[in-house]
């Protein structure tokens, strides 16, 4: 588990920040998202990343450098003096050494990828007294739809969250598969139909935070990018309160026709029809999957029965992200009943 | 004009497309012709048709998938370098969106499996039989249909962008995005259909090679005493045999999904398109090392040779060999570590593909004390094969920091991920493919491709790889996705993608370098009468250049590895020279026209299929039927080469002994 910010870890993650610097001329400005992470868990993924850039630097620099030396001292020219062997093809110590060099540098790196993917799974453990917030993620052709089930409202292709608080994505698609990315809070996830994916994100610093479709849906997907807006908790209340007083109703219609191709600009509603994600999902293939129905631990309980198909098995489907359970549903998926 | 005709030309000529693919039209019609017009001019016809079309010489085989290959790595470079010339700036009208994503459809499907497929299998066919001293393949019969589906399902391929339209739901082509819902029209079933009939080809090269290594060795020949190119060929085929499967029943789920309207991958009705993602890498990540084995085998050949050493390590180098080809099995989830699998699951996959970073470190370091203490000369395939190492090194080197599953959330499908895979791609199996063509060009066609046009291509396609493929790691961390057709201008990637674009131009004019190096050398390249042009290491160098016919007249006996060197060092290399009173009649295959015959009927049942014409589609499979029954009946298919033909012919080379 992680331990926070110990002074040490944080010296550390300076030290190597700096030697990105170094590799990056140009900085890690704004633009460099990814190496500019505005939350715990961009944060976490970073030190992975500078940790295994390290790692194999350990071995790459010292072969480029022996390969320039190799090729410069052993050229054929004449009066070449360097030695010449040409029946010496067998060393066991020096394999020994080559084979296990990378063996220990896989060895540590494995270590910390398990570790770092095992943490990622829980909320940041520096909010973890934080009441997390749930926002509902739909993947659209070409635009991403927001729902927030505990503040009743919705947006397109803009999210307002506020800083400190964890934020669990649950994601899924009614288009082909995407992918959620929003490169300063955090790594990505699928979003795909029939299914709920759950992602930790947090931000820690107020700000605007690029985002955009990773995974390639057709004509319109270069137009997929949305923005995450972190503000303090009470600009967060605010907000809310001003879409649910000043904004219109998502309706059923409404969503049918953002669910029609196209490329649009930002939307805030003041409510969406109850159970429409957890209906989306069912509809588009979640009613294959009793197991996953079945799952419970979801902080939302939304009204499924009123989904369209009309059919009320588990009134809890949510944010799956387990193979294991995933591979079981596929087992018995067509064998659900259903109407 | 009648307006049957006009709905025609629409759908299917794509008239309303515009210039490129009017010009694609007079291209093609203007090539056609052209051919024709040469071939009936020089009164050629009957000499493609004895001995090219028909024949199941595994040399010839060999040089036809090397031409294929060079088309289409030409056809792949123009997609890509139409693909930079839009992102060249933003906000680009160049390409529509459209026509964008078909064009890197083609191009990512055509690099994999129509350029660097052949081109391994060029090697293969033209190396393997001489390097193990054998008089062909263990099926040729079989070899021809191979490259008759490969070179058919191609054409089957390209004739999308003139005919009906493009596949562009991507290389990868994931439902429900490629399922008809979402892509009506017939581009993907183009995809489908060609890749199906290719696979066919591949899974058959894969079983005959295998089976050529193991059983036509020469006598003596240990495995220990095999070229490592053969036991790279011995890796990959292992590796296509039992991946390639997975990728037929992929795509053909996915065209029966299309065509007959199942719900394998489907969003409704209980389809998993989960699944084809899985059952497509569990082909698409081995297929990776299919084409980089044999490159990396090819070094191993170009390092012995130019340094004029023994090759560091042999057991090693085949051991290494045989372990990528395990472990490639056991990494294909990492293509998709974010499609929700556990922690557990993604730690698994996670440590299995930095495993593979093992044994290919262990390649390198040999590689580099094969070269220490040895004489390095810069001849053209060792320039490729030094520019390897460090580009490759590079490409590994990000590539396992991909393989660290949290990291690869904040890398998958940006950039990073773009620049990582052309690295190894081009930096690992096209410098190979291009050092392995240099390397055996002499024995293919008994002259040398000259040396200054060649470093010209070399310096042009090195510098152009960097200038346009650094820039794409820096463009990942800058958040940049892969298949965007146009970005906007505040986003701080306009430079960037700027100097990558005038990487693309630079290594496209490596590229012309290339074509005109063979085009000079056809005249002027240094002639090749000694049949052992760099001094090399392996039975094939003790054949003239071209080999004759039968390649060996008398079976070599091997007694050790690298061979001929170790008889050019004793002084005995007059013992490989074939003695008249040795010589026996030589048993071969007979040409055989209906490999080409079963190529053409897959190809109408593959055209019939994309347009949903079951008519038509059934038709094909019938021709492909009846050349079955038709061989299953055929008992004449081989005969003897005379003695005295024999004696002639290695009299005329001045190789009697």
């Amino acid at each position: 588990m992680k331990t926070g910010h110990s002074p040490r870890r944080a010296k550390s993650l300076t030290f190597l920040s700096a030697a990105l610097l170094v590799l990056f001329a140009t900085g890690c400005g704004r633009q460099y998202m990814v190496l500019d992470p505005a939350g715990p868990v961009g944060r976490e993924e970073l030190h992975l990343i500078v940790m295994s850039a390290i790692l194999v630097g350990i071995v790459i620099i010292p072969v480029l450098i022996l390969l320039f030396y190799i090729v410069w001292r052993y050229r054929d020219k004449p009066g070449n003096t360097a030695p010449y062997t040409p029946k010496w093809s067998e060393s066991k110590g020096l394999e020994v050494v080559w084979w296990g060099i990378p063996i220990v540098i896989v060895g540590v790196l494995g270590a910390f990828t398990a570790k770092t993917t095992f943490a990622l799974t829980k909320p940041p453990a520096e909010s973890a007294d934080v009441t997390p917030i749930t926002i509902q993620v739909t993947s659209l052709d070409w635009k991403w739809l927001f729902q927030y089930p505990g503040q009743g409202i919705a947006t397109v292709n803009y999210a307002e969250i506020p800083t400190g608080v964890p934020i669990q994505f649950e994601l899924t698609s009614d288009a082909p598969m995407n992918s959620f990315w929003v490169p300063q809070l955090g790594g990505q996830e699928y979003t795909m139909p029939g299914m709920a994916m759950r992602l930790w994100l947090e931000a820690d610093k107020a700000g605007t935070y690029y985002g955009h479709g990773a995974n390639f849906t057709g004509a319109g997907f270069a137009h997929m990018d949305f923005n995450v807006i972190a503000t303090s908790d009470s600009n967060f209340e605010a907000w809310v309160k001003q879409v649910k007083a000043s904004s219109p109703a998502l309706t059923k219609a409404g969503y049918a026709q953002l669910k029609e191709p196209s490329v649009i600009g930002t939307k805030s509603y003041s409510s969406f029809p109850p159970g429409l994600f957890n209906g989306t999902i069912w509809a588009d293939g979640g009613q294959y999957m009793p197991n996953m129905m079945n799952q419970t631990g979801s902080p939302l309980k939304a009204g499924i029965h009123t989904n369209s198909t009309g059919v009320g098995s588990g009134d809890s489907m949510s944010g799956m992200s387990n193979m294991t359970n995933m591979s079981a549903m596929s087992a018995t998926g067509t064998s659900s009943s259903q109407k | 004009m009648p307006s049957g005709f006009m709905q025609f030309a629409d759908k299917y000529l794509m008239w309303k497309e515009g210039p490129m693919i009017w010009g694609s039209d007079v291209a093609i019609l203007l090539v056609s012709i052209g051919i024709v017009f040469v071939l009936t001019y020089f009164h050629k016809w009957k000499w493609l048709w004895r001995e090219w079309i028909t024949t199941v010489d595994h040399k010839k085989i060999g040089i036809m998938y090397l031409i294929c290959a060079l088309l289409m790595l030409f056809r792949g470079g123009a997609d890509a370098e139409l693909l930079r010339t839009q992102l060249a700036i933003p906000n680009n009208h160049f390409l529509s969106a459209e026509h964008y994503d078909q064009i890197f459809t083609t191009h990512g499907t055509i690099m994999i499996l129509f350029m660097a497929m052949p081109f391994i299998f060029a090697l293969f066919n033209i190396v393997v039989p001489l390097q193990i001293g054998a008089r062909d393949v263990a099926f040729p019969y079989l070899n021809a249909i191979s490259f008759w589906l490969f070179f058919f399902a191609a054409m089957l391929f390209n004739l999308s962008f003139v005919f009906g339209g493009s596949p562009d739901a991507s290389w990868v082509s994931y439902p429900p995005l490629s399922e008809l819902g979402f892509d009506p029209g017939p581009g993907e079933n183009y995809y489908l259909l060609a890749l199906q009939i290719t696979g066919i080809g591949s899974i058959a090269t894969g079983i005959n090679f295998l089976a050529t290594i193991f059983k036509m060795r020469a006598p003596g020949m240990k495995l220990m005493h095999m070229p490592l190119f053969t036991w790279s060929t011995v890796a990959a085929c292992v590796v296509i045999i039992f991946a390639f499967p997975a990728l037929a029943i992929a795509i053909a789920l996915l065209t029966l999904d299309r065509i007959f309207g199942t719900h394998f991958f489907t969003i409704l009705h209980g389809g998993n398109p989960m699944m084809f993602v899985n059952l497509f890498w569990v082909w698409g990540h081995p297929e990776v090392y299919i084409v980089v084995l044999p490159a990396f085998g090819v070094y191993s050949e170009v390092v012995a040779t130019f340094a004029r050493k023994r090759i560091f390590g042999y057991s090693s180098m085949v051991a290494s060999l045989m372990l990528i080809s395990v472990i490639s099995y056991f990494v294909w989830a990492h293509h998709f570590f974010t499609m929700g699998a556990g922690a557990d699951v993604n730690t698994f996959f996670a440590v299995a593909s930095m495993l593979v970073g093992i044994p290919t470190g262990v390649k390198v370091f040999n590689w580099l004390f094969t070269m220490y203490r040895g004489r390095i000369r810069m001849t053209l395939p060792m320039l490729w094969t030094i520019a390897f190492v460090p580009c490759f090194a590079i490409g590994g080197a990000t590539g396992i920091m991909l393989a660290a599953a949290p990291a690869d959330y904040q890398y998958h499908n940006s950039y990073f991920l773009i620049a990582h895979f052309h690295q190894v791609l081009i930096g690992g199996v096209v410098f190979g493919m291009l050092a392995g063509m240099y390397y055996w060009w002499p024995k293919m066609f008994g002259f040398k491709l000259d040396e200054r046009l060649g470093r010209w291509a070399f310096w042009f396609f090195n510098i152009g790889f960097y200038v346009c493929f650094m820039p794409q790691y820096a463009l990942g961390f800058m958040g940049m996705q892969r298949r965007m057709y146009t970005y906007p201008a505040d986003m701080g990637w306009n430079t960037l993608n700027l100097i990558s674009t005038i990487g693309a131009y630079i290594m496209a004019i490596g590229f012309v370098f290339i074509v005109i190096q063979v085009l000079y050398s056809v005249k002027y390249g240094e002639r090749d009468l000694t049949g052992d042009p760099w001094d090399g290491r392996t039975l094939e160098w003790s054949l003239p250049s071209p080999a004759p016919h039968y390649n060996f007249a008398v079976i070599p006996t091997v007694t050790s590895r690298d061979v001929w060197w170790e008889l050019k060092e004793q002084g005995r290399t007059d013992e490989l020279k074939p003695k008249a009173e040795d010589i026996k009649p030589i048993h071969m295959p007979k040409n055989s026209a209906r490999p080409f015959f079963m190529g053409l009927a897959f190809f109408v049942a593959g055209f019939g299929f994309v347009f949903d014409s079951m008519w038509l589609g059934f038709l094909g499979l019938a021709g492909v039927v009846a050349c079955l029954i038709a061989r299953a009946l055929e008992y004449n298919d081989d005969y003897h080469i005379p003695v005295h033909e024999v004696v002639e012919t290695e009299a005329t080379l001045g190789r009697l002994g």
